[in-house]
């Protein structure tokens, strides 16, 4: 961020960094340590690419054990501690800082147990999303939050972020989906939470986890519920000649009692682009495009694939296509998925928002999106996950121009406070992190960011493990962060800025 | 005017009443302010209907909640109903019952067991303690429907997180630290709670099978199976007679499996339903909706432990373990049935003694399950522990006890000696 404050940089860490080094390599073997300017430049960003930052040193434990001495050690030395899975987070939440450890999960990447009795697969951390799937779907089973970056995304992030996905309306997010977790706390105490059962006794701290975006623990093994397949998917492809009407039509279908597994709205401009990048077959000329899929048994999912187009042509929809086969089900679908590469042929550098707002508020908010788009003269393309109201504004920039680049950013934070205005959320699913962490104040008072601090400090009092992240640091009462501002004037300039 | 002049005008109630029955969320932000300066505990009350679960403990005061009541705001489309905590259930219920919708996750109500009569609480009390009903393993729990909250720490602030949207990520997830924390941590003020279309239709198919071993396969084919089943129960034999049902003879035990959805849909899934588990035409029936709302209506409502004189105790295992379970328990003079498609075992002992609740906690515990003590003698409660925990997490829960509430004036002990 062009002028986003990270933590202070502690100049006696720097300086130690040979012994801790040295140090590590009682801890693990040394091809696991990384220190050299080449081998650490890949994990100098996450999938937040505009901002970048080399850590200090990079771990890549591969047992439990491991990682908690490393934490032990870094707890006991005052060292910062960065968590990273995949690195495909879209909030910067595993962006590194000069003087931390970022702490590698790579070699976490075996699934432990495939367990059909109990309708559950236990896998460590940085096992795939999409792995979990692959491992069980001979057998007609499979993981339900779909991320679209699941090929590539890991679990144990998933768990970080409570990521969703596009059927998280009827499946719900990766809370909804997780079983237990065994987790590393910054002092090095291994624990577990939850199990194979449900709703574990005593305070959820499973589900305090989930979401806590690496700062509250290191999460080294997870337990996920397997679904059994559905057997019948089919989609319908909605064209409308205004937003107004998809949005009706979006009401409608809940208010008649129907829970899609996806329900997907995308304005024209998304529409012609994700057409002209993978020949979808989508009704170009529509101004807000929808996909909406059931799932279920075959009699029950053409039972409410026909009310569905009931609906869309009571709500004057300008097409209407069923999914006849499974092909072109997933056709539909292509152009959906493809959203982010059909903006990058548009544009040299795109930024994708996150916000979720009622489903009623969709053609207000387009609306002012599109106001906005002309005031910081900035194309946009829109998708949003229609069921839950998670709206992705697509901003298209250049970002080796400062200007545009500072414009995008305000762009983007004045969609984030418009989706809280109307009534919605901050992020809906790729988490505060960086890029949105001083807007907290926005959704939060004081009193309310407080409360989560004090909860940060009762497992990590010394404030060490991916700090700079979801907290903002020019709050009013800065004494929990790290660092001191006053009257908008920063103490130490010479600081690192991202 | 000073902070504290301030805080006593919006308050008209006396303060040296020992039951505060607050009517506002500044009111209820009051009371507990005053009391964390004072160092004076609290007890959190709504309509008792789970007052008995948990320890006993001792309080100087009692919060009762039940005239802090309403509905704020009710919006089918978003599939979200706002309340105050203290609305109870019944009230919820029927408002979302007009426009055809419902709170998925069956909130048990513990009213029959304790008193003989219905009693579902109030919302508050519900999400404190977090219990689900049959459609758990599909829908989730109170948990996963809370969507966001007011409330008030035990400092006297009011603090919120979430809101009305279901897909949220911002900050911790507070809904859910809070949700089982049986008021503990904070005091619910508003709640904003997921509701879901009802289903068209429903019906339930019964399967008469001597054998305990059979019932769980069912349950557990039936649960793996496509017919994307909403309820999964087994009653054995002692509880059985219990039940009558339209064309069943046979008064056995039996597995009850339920499937929702179109009426279309319905018939063609239970039909498969039967092929896939093999069973035969004279061993099954099929209730029809009103039996079936009936029949899971009573499961909910812990119908077959109506005014129970003895102790009742919930374990939850994995699915694959309870046969083991169950039979290893059988010396302890058990009566069960099953829920959760097989995870969920209700344990009714007519007699039970410190030594064998331990006993039982630990092999629960064995199978990497948990027990919680829902109904215990009063001659026990004060001397076993009510819910399991281990060393590292309750050295977790204390310091998170400590960042809500670090007076410990919120229904002290009600979980843990010392939280």
């Amino acid at each position: 961020m062009t002028n986003l404050q990270m933590p202070k940089v502690e100049q006696s860490i720097l300086s130690m960094k040979d012994k801790i080094v040295s140090d590590f390599e009682n801890i693990l073997d040394s091809k696991n340590i990384l220190f050299d300017d080449d081998e650490i430049r890949p994990y100098e960003t996450d999938a937040l690419a505009a901002y970048k930052q080399k850590p200090l040193i990079v771990v890549l434990p591969e047992t439990v054990e491991q990682v908690s001495k490393i934490l032990k050690y870094c707890n006991e030395n005052k060292i910062k501690v960065v968590p990273r899975g995949a690195g495909t987070g879209l909030s910067g939440g595993s962006l590194p800082l000069a003087d931390c450890v970022l702490l590698g999960m790579g070699k976490f990447n075996k699934i432990l147990e495939i367990d059909y009795k109990n309708k559950c697969v236990v896998a460590q951390p940085c096992v795939t999303n999409l792995a979990i799937t692959h491992a069980v779907q001979d057998n007609k089973f499979y993981y339900a939050p779909d991320p679209s970056s699941q090929l590539a995304c890991s679990i144990g992030g998933n768990v970080a972020e409570n990521s969703g996905g596009v059927h998280s309306l009827k499946y719900g997010a990766t809370t909804n989906n997780l079983l237990g977790i065994q987790v590393v706390l910054m002092d090095g105490t291994i624990t577990r939470f939850g199990g194979k059962t449900l709703d574990a006794e005593g305070y959820d701290l499973l589900g305090l986890m989930t979401g806590s975006e690496g700062l509250l623990g290191v999460i080294t093994e997870v337990t996920v519920k397997i679904l059994k397949s559905p057997e019948v998917a089919k989609a319908a492809l909605i064209g409308f000649s205004n937003i107004e009407d998809a949005g009706r039509c979006v009401s409608e279908i809940i208010a008649k009692g129907i829970i899609p597994a996806g329900m997907e709205i995308m304005d024209k401009a998304l529409t012609k682009a994700t057409n002209d990048y993978c020949k979808a077959g989508y009704p170009v000329d529509a101004e807000a495009m929808m996909i909406v899929e059931l799932d279920g048994t075959e009699s029950e999912v053409n039972e409410l694939i026909n009310r569905v187009e009931e609906i869309a042509k009571k709500n004057k929809c300008s097409s209407v296509k069923i999914s006849r086969s499974n092909e072109e089900r997933l056709k539909f679908w292509a152009g959906r998925k493809a959203a982010f590469p059909a903006c990058g042929d548009l544009a040299p550098d795109y930024m994708c928002m996150d916000g979720s707002i009622p489903k009623g508020k969709l053609a207000e908010v387009l609306k002012a999106i599109q106001k906005m788009s002309e005031k910081y003269q900035l194309p946009v393309a829109n998708a949003f996950h229609a069921g839950d109201g998670n709206l992705h504004p697509l901003i298209m920039f250049n970002a080796n121009d400062p200007e545009q680049m500072r414009k995008t950013e305000e762009f983007g934070s004045e969609i984030l406070k418009y989706c809280v205005k109307v009534g919605g959320a901050l992020t809906g699913e790729h988490g505060v992190g960086i890029e949105k962490r001083e807007l907290m104040c926005e959704a939060f008072n004081d009193t309310d960011i407080q409360q989560q601090l004090d909860i940060k400090k009762a497992l990590d009092p010394n404030s060490l493990l991916n700090p700079g992240k979801v907290y903002p640091i020019l709050r009013k009462c800065a004494e929990e962060g790290r660092v001191h501002v006053h009257g908008g004037k920063t103490k130490f300039p010479d600081i690192p800025r991202f | 005017m000073s902070m504290e002049e301030k805080l006593n005008s919006q308050t008209s109630l006396d303060f040296k009443s020992s039951v505060l029955k607050p009517e506002t969320e500044e009111q209820i932000a009051d009371i507990i302010k005053r009391c964390y300066r004072k160092n004076i505990p609290l007890e959190i009350q709504g309509r008792n209907s789970k007052k008995n679960i948990g320890r006993n403990f001792q309080t100087q005061k009692i919060l009762d909640l039940s005239n802090y009541s309403g509905i704020i705001k009710y919006e089918p489309e978003e599939l979200y109903i706002k309340v105050k905590s203290g609305t109870p259930l019944k009230e919820i219920k029927e408002a979302i019952d007009k426009k055809n919708q419902q709170l998925a996750f069956e909130p048990i109500d513990f009213g029959p067991l304790f008193s003989g009569k219905s009693n579902e609480g109030t919302i508050g009390g519900v999400l404190a303690c977090n219990f689900a009903g049959p459609r758990r393993f599909k829908y989730g729990s109170a948990r996963d429907h809370l969507l966001g909250f007011k409330g008030v720490n035990g400092k006297g602030e009011i603090i919120k997180s979430g809101g009305t949207v279901v897909k949220n990520v911002t900050g911790y997830d507070l809904s859910k630290i809070l949700t089982g924390s049986y008021g503990t941590l904070t005091v619910f003020t508003e709640v904003a709670i997921k509701v879901l279309p009802k289903p068209d239709s429903v019906k339930t198919l019964v399967i008469a099978n001597p054998h305990l071993k059979k019932g769980l396969e069912y349950l557990s084919l039936a649960l793996a199976s496509s017919s994307d089943p909403s309820g999964a129960v087994f009653y054995p034999e002692f509880f059985s007679k219990e039940f009558t049902f339209n064309d069943l003879t046979n008064e056995g035990p039996f597995s009850a499996i339920r499937i929702e959805g179109s009426k279309l849909s319905i018939d063609e899934r239970i039909k498969r339903l039967i092929q896939e588990l093999k069973v035969d035409k004279k061993d099954v029936s099929i209730l029809d909706p009103e039996q079936s709302h009936i029949f899971w209506e009573n499961t909910t409502s812990l119908k077959v432990f109506s005014n129970l004189k003895g102790n009742l105790l919930r374990a939850v295992v994995p699915p694959s373990e309870t046969f083991d379970v169950i039979t290893k328990l059988k010396p302890f003079n058990v009566k069960y049935f099953i829920d959760w498609g097989g995870s969920l075992i209700w344990l009714q002992l007519d007699k039970l003694t410190a030594n064998d609740l331990k006993r039982i906690k630990e092999l629960i515990l064995s199978f990497s399950g948990y027990l919680t003590v829902v109904k215990i003698e009063e001659s026990l409660k004060s001397s076993v522990d009510i819910f399991s925990i281990d060393e590292i997490r309750y050295k977790i829960s204390e310091k998170i006890k400590e960042s809500f509430d670090p007076k410990r004036i919120l229904n002290p002990g009600k979980m843990y000696s010392g939280i």
